[in-house]
């Protein structure tokens, strides 16, 4: 495979950029593989680059059941952050963040990582207190994190609102200058065509019916491309976990609820930063190209349809305009759903399961993208050595059962108000 | 958005409703002294792709709990009963 460079692209001009070699390969599927990666999204095509690159495992095939980039990994709003409070998930999502200041270079594929710092607004004192208590436990592990006052806001940020008559005026903020954004599409893209130049198989319009049993192991897939041998087995299809669990005999603490996102006309440069709203659930980054994108709430009922209501619409509309006055006139371009899987925690679930050959990867909830890198560097790890890695050690299934938790959100075990 | 079809109020939008999840989750009897059955009381759910069965109370109208059967896949609605009838 042809590595990407400045003379590469030069050379190619040449003969009028007309002889690029593809991606990555278009493979049928071979009779058996050592491992099979079930979900071509950024999670399964990572866990396959990392089989291949860390843990030298190659004879694996990553099914996907649609087209590369359809699914959640081109569905997101894009943010990467690492600023979580409990322990597990700081040292987690900082670990993703290491992995994306090196992923261009690592992939040789620009993902367009840009590190433009996120805020959170405060719109009390106690709300402040509780981002200088989150600020502490990120600085403590070594993660950068500043709190911001009204005034230092507002030189930052001044389109927000800050008049007398915000319906929630804003205290300060919680920053951290190394969160941002990155091309999502380049994430699934630059980890398929990286996997595959270490021979990795990638299947699409693969679906997976149905796992093949040998005892109590399981031993391959059915697929509509036929039955697939398999030493082990990664399943990565966040959203629909259930589904295929239930295949596989699992019983799962996850519901499936569609989340959508938003994008506006193009704007000319306003919003320099990824802004979130801390009084209400809305969050907001201008991509490249000029146009808003937003996110807010879950739909709020079970869902599989990859499409939101528009009440919904309407109330990320309303918690847009409370902190943004000056967007009120944009006109919204597109609107889409994702399928996320919820858990009763709000945190991911990534584990080897009581099915012997079967690795979970899955209940992403909303934070699935700015995992990506170290969901398949560690969940690779746990597929390749059988164990968890250190750094998932808290997200196993058996949390539940157990009492240990990670409730990020202190919203109870609703699914469907994390 | 969904249309229920309320058996007491008649057909309304489902933002008067309260959402309360899948409806074959019965909590276990207060003394029940297995951990497993509480864990999946309080954290396993059915998540099917397809028919549904889940709760549903008309916070703004008639405040009844509904067992509502939905499509997860294209939301269509096939039916609505009292809960205290369809879950006694």
């Amino acid at each position: 495979m042809a590595r990407y460079s400045a003379f590469q692209i030069f050379r190619n001009a040449l003969s009028g950029q007309k002889n690029w070699q593809r991606a990555w390969r278009a493979a049928e599927p071979k009779p058996s593989y050592d491992v099979i990666v079930i979900g071509g999204g950024g999670h399964g095509l990572a866990t396959a680059f990392y089989l291949a690159e860390n843990h030298g495992i190659r004879n694996v095939a990553v099914l996907e059941k649609g087209y590369i980039g359809g699914g959640n990994v081109g569905r997101n709003t894009t943010v990467i952050r690492s600023n979580y409070l409990l322990d597990g998930n700081t040292q987690f999502y900082e670990f993703s963040m290491k992995l994306w200041e090196g992923m261009s270079k690592a992939l040789n594929f620009n993902v367009m990582f840009s590190q433009r710092g996120q805020l959170v607004t405060a719109h009390s004192a106690d709300q402040l207190d509780s981002f200088s208590h989150r600020a502490n436990v990120m600085r403590l592990n070594g993660i950068d994190a500043d709190i911001l006052g009204r005034d230092e806001v507002r030189r930052l940020v001044p389109y927000l609102d800050f008049s007398d008559t915000a319906r929630f005026p804003i205290h300060g903020a919680i920053f951290q200058g190394r969160a941002g954004t990155a091309r999502h599409d380049a994430v699934a893209w630059g980890y398929a065509r990286a996997a595959d130049g270490h021979g990795v198989d990638i299947v699409q319009n693969c679906e997976v019916t149905g796992f093949v049993r040998d005892g109590d192991r399981i031993v391959g897939v059915e697929t509509t491309k036929g039955r697939i041998g398999a030493g082990k087995i990664g399943l990565a299809v966040a959203g629909h976990t259930s589904v295929l669990g239930a295949k596989a005999g699992l019983d799962l603490p996850i519901e499936s609820h569609v989340l959508q996102a938003f994008v506006t006309e193009p704007l000319k440069p306003l919003v320099d930063h990824v802004v979130a709203y801390g009084a209400d659930h809305f969050y907001v980054s201008q991509s490249d190209k000029g146009g808003l994108v937003f996110g807010g709430n879950l739909d709020g009922y079970n869902s599989y349809a990859q499409r939101g209501n528009l009440g919904v619409v309407r109330e990320v509309a309303e918690a847009a305009i409370a902190l943004m006055p000056c967007i009120s006139r944009i006109r919204l371009l597109r609107h889409w759903g994702g399928v996320m899987d919820m858990t009763p925690d709000a945190s991911p679930i990534i584990c080897p399961t009581p099915v012997d050959g079967l690795y979970l990867n899955g209940g992403w909830c909303y934070g699935g993208f700015k995992a990506t890198p170290a969901s398949g560097w560690c969940f690779a790890h746990t597929i390749a050595t059988g164990k968890p890695h250190p750094l998932i050690a808290a997200y196993g299934l058996d949390r539940f059962r157990t009492g240990r938790t990670l409730d990020e959100a202190g919203a109870g075990p609703s699914a469907w108000l994390q | 958005m969904l249309r229920i079809e309320c058996p007491c109020c008649g057909p309304r939008d489902h933002n008067e409703f309260r959402y309360g999840g899948d409806a074959s989750v019965r909590r276990p009897a207060h003394d029940d002294p297995d951990p497993e059955t509480w864990y999946a009381y309080v954290y396993v759910r059915k998540n099917p792709a397809g028919l549904h069965r889940e709760l549903w109370q008309h916070v703004i109208g008639c405040r009844q709990w509904l067992v509502v059967e939905r499509d997860t896949r294209d939301h269509i609605i096939s039916s609505v009963t009292f809960a205290r009838t369809s879950r006694a």
